[in-house]
């Protein structure tokens, strides 16, 4: 893990390296960064997560580990994505984050670059409702493919069924069709 | 279907509206002619015997040529994470436990972990050597399983009896451990929820003296065998390149040259006291990927002698009276562990706020465990991310190209659990 | 020491022979009780007189032998259907396995094809996306059919009460839920050994009530009469209740 100084100044790098290329969005990418529990977390702007991605690539962190999504219901803005990425080479992991508001939540994808994501990123399209603008294909992968809400976010009910006694239970089913 | 050189797509294929056209159906498309082929959609399961489980493949076929594959998954999907904030922390563990059926004290260490690094307590050292010998049983008890079910696939059937022979010896002692076969939630935050019986250390002697030569029969048994020689060499390899970009890590990726193994990288739970081997394959294939896991049984066997005979004294859960529950011993005479008591039963303890990612190798790659807390005694997020959701993405890029009957073999050698896919 | 033995008679009554017909209509009428029914309406049999009584007990409870030694075959020989869903499946391969043999009684054919079983033993969670073609599954077996719903999350919600699961009493018929999560191998041979049971004794076992099945009875010549009929085993003729083509009854 890159300790706290570390990860200060991969943020400044990061921060830095934003003004060399042209063409890319404006404005600071990194927004804050956090250190908790040994693991360093960069909390970035949504616009810039493929080219956050991609340096991170360069400087060792090569392996996207998990890419998923959070709730931060009732903050805001209240949708977040998760990238975990490790470096094989040195042992050392490092977090990304990324804040979306809860309506019209896009970002771009991630899955051209790293197609772990592919997946990944239809787990958190279908579980949270963020649009990955660019996925190959963009569909529900864990609900059935017209299923209407998105089950994870924090106000969706955890829903459930009163478990059938002999007090409760209708007419027994099984007439064929 | 059409007549005749035309189209060459079935209506079926194009009735599949949500599934796209593969680049190479496109280029059929435009190809009109005495050349062009028909390709066949084939559904495969989700009912199906071969496909370990609720998954289903809409596999396209050029002849008995497999093209593309797209997996479609959630048939079993539980909404454990979704459950898991419900619930008091402690209470999550059996729910999040049944998510990869298998290795189901892997899914409670890495969220025990988890949580225990988020409340920052110390997992006490007894506690951690019997995580690591429930754990290695555990790896063996998933190995053994997945042999008896790949053989059953490739045909050699009688595999299943002998490893589920294993299997059962392996369950009584998590039965004389913790009460249950299956699902114990014997891992606690803190540590684990009670002490070995007496009986247990001798018993898991003699299970250890005797398995290396059971894996040895099963090498015999396989291992020259000409049919399964044929159906797994020089099948469906992939390099270890294509398997990192696609976030493939465990035995596959062991497999394919790459040494990489959480337990020796990144130790927890004092696994850097054991010393063990990690087995590497050459090619890549599925010889190599079923001899790979093969070798692994022999390594978790050294380990758990090691965790055995260097077991040391000491408290079997944390002293953290907010965590852990007090001995039942006390509560007769000490007010404040009814109280501590008391409020673990009822409310459970609280976690200050963050979010933590504690990943550990299950015996099919890396399981991580990210827990999010608001500071309450419900966890506001937990997510695992289970290495088989990941590893299925390398299923398309192996078996293009393959026969049906690579495919089968390929998917029995990938070792999916899709409890774990579908979470 | 003078021992008298005396059979005991229905109800208390004087000792007698137990007849084994009225103990079954009172057992259903116990059963229906308890389910809460009302004796009068939901059982009419509660009320029948005379020859009325003797058709339905004729049609409700088996008595004959070649009813009997059907019913001893069919249980005896289920074909399960490979049909495993999420950790239950494990502890179903397990009673496979060498130490809870399932082939001691018979059972070891486990088909995949749902058209060759005759017993679906559900064991997992069914998701939401799974019930249709669970539900496909089943109505793809020929009757007789019967169902195991294993474990707690198909039988009822189990350990995940939520928006992803459903059920399995919710949209087919079960005839043995076994209680368990997992079930151990030898309780899930428990469950399966009562199906047998059932299957022995009254291999009707309501499953026409269940599927509404009524008139689509097999009809078999009369044996001892009028054997010159043509096509008089008329098998499973839906919707229809008189045959034209069946040469008397």
């Amino acid at each position: 893990m890159p300790d706290a100084t570390g990860l200060e100044l991969l943020a400044q790098e990061l921060r830095g390296a934003q003004g060399a290329q042209a063409g890319a969005p404006s404005g600071s990418p990194v927004i804050e960064t956090l250190f908790f529990r040994g693991r360093g977390t960069l909390l970035i702007e949504p616009a810039h997560i493929r080219r956050v991605l991609a340096e991170l690539r360069g400087r060792g962190y090569a392996f996207l580990a998990s890419l998923h999504g959070v709730d931060h219901y009732p903050q805001e803005p209240r949708l977040g994505v998760v990238y975990e990425l490790l470096d094989m080479r040195r042992v050392d992991r490092v977090t990304v984050k990324l804040r979306l508001p809860g309506d019209g939540a896009e970002v771009d994808s991630v899955t051209p670059e790293w197609p772990t994501a592919d997946h990944q990123e239809r787990e958190v399209f279908d579980m949270f409702g963020v649009v990955f603008r660019g996925h190959p294909d963009l569909r529900r992968i864990l609900m059935p493919e017209d299923y209407e809400g998105h089950p994870q976010r924090r106000d969706f009910p955890v829903g459930g069924e009163p478990v059938l006694f002999t007090f409760n239970e209708g007419p027994r089913t099984g007439a064929p069709e | 279907m059409s007549s005749g050189p035309g189209p060459t797509i079935s209506d079926y294929r194009r009735r599949e509206q949500s599934i796209t056209l593969s680049p190479l159906e496109e280029q059929l498309e435009e190809q009109e002619g005495p050349l062009s082929e028909e390709l066949l959609t084939l559904n495969f399961g989700p009912h199906h015997p071969a496909t370990h489980g609720v998954l289903r493949l809409l596999v396209t076929l050029q002849g008995e040529v497999v093209r593309e594959i797209k997996p479609i998954i959630g048939y079993v999907h539980t909404g454990i994470e979704k459950t898991a904030e419900d619930k008091a922390y402690w209470k999550v563990i059996p729910v999040i436990e049944r998510m990869d059926y298998l290795s189901y004290y892997f899914n409670a260490m890495a969220f025990c972990g988890a949580v225990e690094t988020l409340l920052e307590v110390e997992v006490p050292k007894r506690a951690q050597y019997l995580r690591v010998i429930h754990m290695e049983l555990n790896r063996i008890m998933s190995h053994l399983v997945w042999l008896g079910t790949s053989a059953l696939d490739l045909g050699a059937i009688s595999m299943f009896w002998y490893c589920f022979r294993e299997r059962e010896k392996i369950l009584d002692l998590f039965e004389m451990s913790s009460g249950a076969r299956m699902h114990t939630r014997y891992f606690q935050v803190g540590g684990v929820i009670e002490d070995i019986p007496s009986g247990f250390a001798e018993k898991l002697a003699a299970f250890l003296a005797e398995m290396p030569s059971r894996a040895d029969q099963y090498g015999a048994l396989l291992n020259s065998n000409e049919i399964v020689l044929q159906r797994l060499r020089g099948t469906c390899p992939l390099d270890a390149e294509t398997l990192l970009s696609l976030g493939v890590t465990g035995p596959l990726l062991r497999a394919a040259g790459n040494p990489w193994d959480l337990r020796k990288a990144d130790p927890y739970s004092s696994y850097e006291d054991f010393q063990f081997k990690i087995p590497v394959g050459t090619v890549g294939d599925n010889y190599d990927r079923y001899v790979c896991r093969l070798a692994e049984i022999y390594e978790s066997v050294k380990i758990v002698e090691q965790a055995l005979a260097g077991l040391p004294e000491g408290p079997v859960i944390t002293a953290d009276r907010k965590v852990a529950l007090p001995p039942r011993h006390e509560l007769a005479t000490s007010m404040e562990a009814l109280i501590h008591h008391f409020k673990l039963v009822t409310e459970g303890f609280r976690v200050p706020p963050g979010e933590v990612y504690f990943p550990i190798e299950s015996p099919r790659g890396e399981l991580g465990c990210f827990v999010r807390s608001d500071g309450s005694s419900k966890p506001a997020r937990v997510h695992m991310r289970d290495p088989s959701f990941v590893n299925l993405q390398a299923f398309s890029h192996m078996a293009k190209g393959a026969y049906i009957a690579d495919l089968i073999a390929t998917l029995a050698m990938l070792d999916p659990i899709l409890g774990g896919i579908d979470r | 020491m003078e021992v008298k033995r005396e059979p005991v008679g229905p109800l208390g009554g004087p000792s007698g022979h137990v007849d084994p017909r009225a103990l079954r209509v009172r057992e259903l009428n116990a059963r229906q009780l308890l389910r809460g029914g009302e004796l009068e309406g939901a059982n009419p049999s509660a009320h029948l007189e005379g020859s009325d009584f003797e058709r339905h007990v004729e049609e409700s409870v088996m008595t004959t032998t070649l009813e009997r030694a059907v019913a001893w075959a069919r249980s005896n020989s289920f074909f399960p259907a490979t049909f495993g869903l999420a950790c239950c499946a494990i502890e179903m391969m397990s009673i496979v396995a060498a130490r809870v043999d399932v082939a001691r009684f018979g059972f070891e054919a486990f088909r995949a094809s749902p058209r060759q079983a005759d017993l679906l033993i559900l064991s997992g969670r069914v998701s939401i996306k799974m019930a249709p073609i669970v539900r496909r599954i089943y109505d793809q077996m020929l009757e007789p059919k019967w169902a195991i719903s294993m474990g707690a999350c198909c039988s009822s919600m189990g350990v995940f009460n939520n928006y992803a699961l459903v059920p399995a009493d919710k949209f087919m018929p079960i005839d043995v839920h076994v209680p368990g999560c997992p079930p151990r191998p030898e309780a899930l041979m428990h469950g399966v050994l009562k199906l047998r049971k059932m299957v022995q004794d009254d291999p009707d076992m309501g499953w026409r009530e269940r599927y509404d099945a009524r008139g689509t009875e097999e009809v078999l010549a009369d044996l001892g009469g009028a054997a010159a009929g043509p096509a008089t085993a008329a098998v499973n003729v839906p919707g229809g209740g008189s045959l034209q083509d069946t040469a008397g009854a």
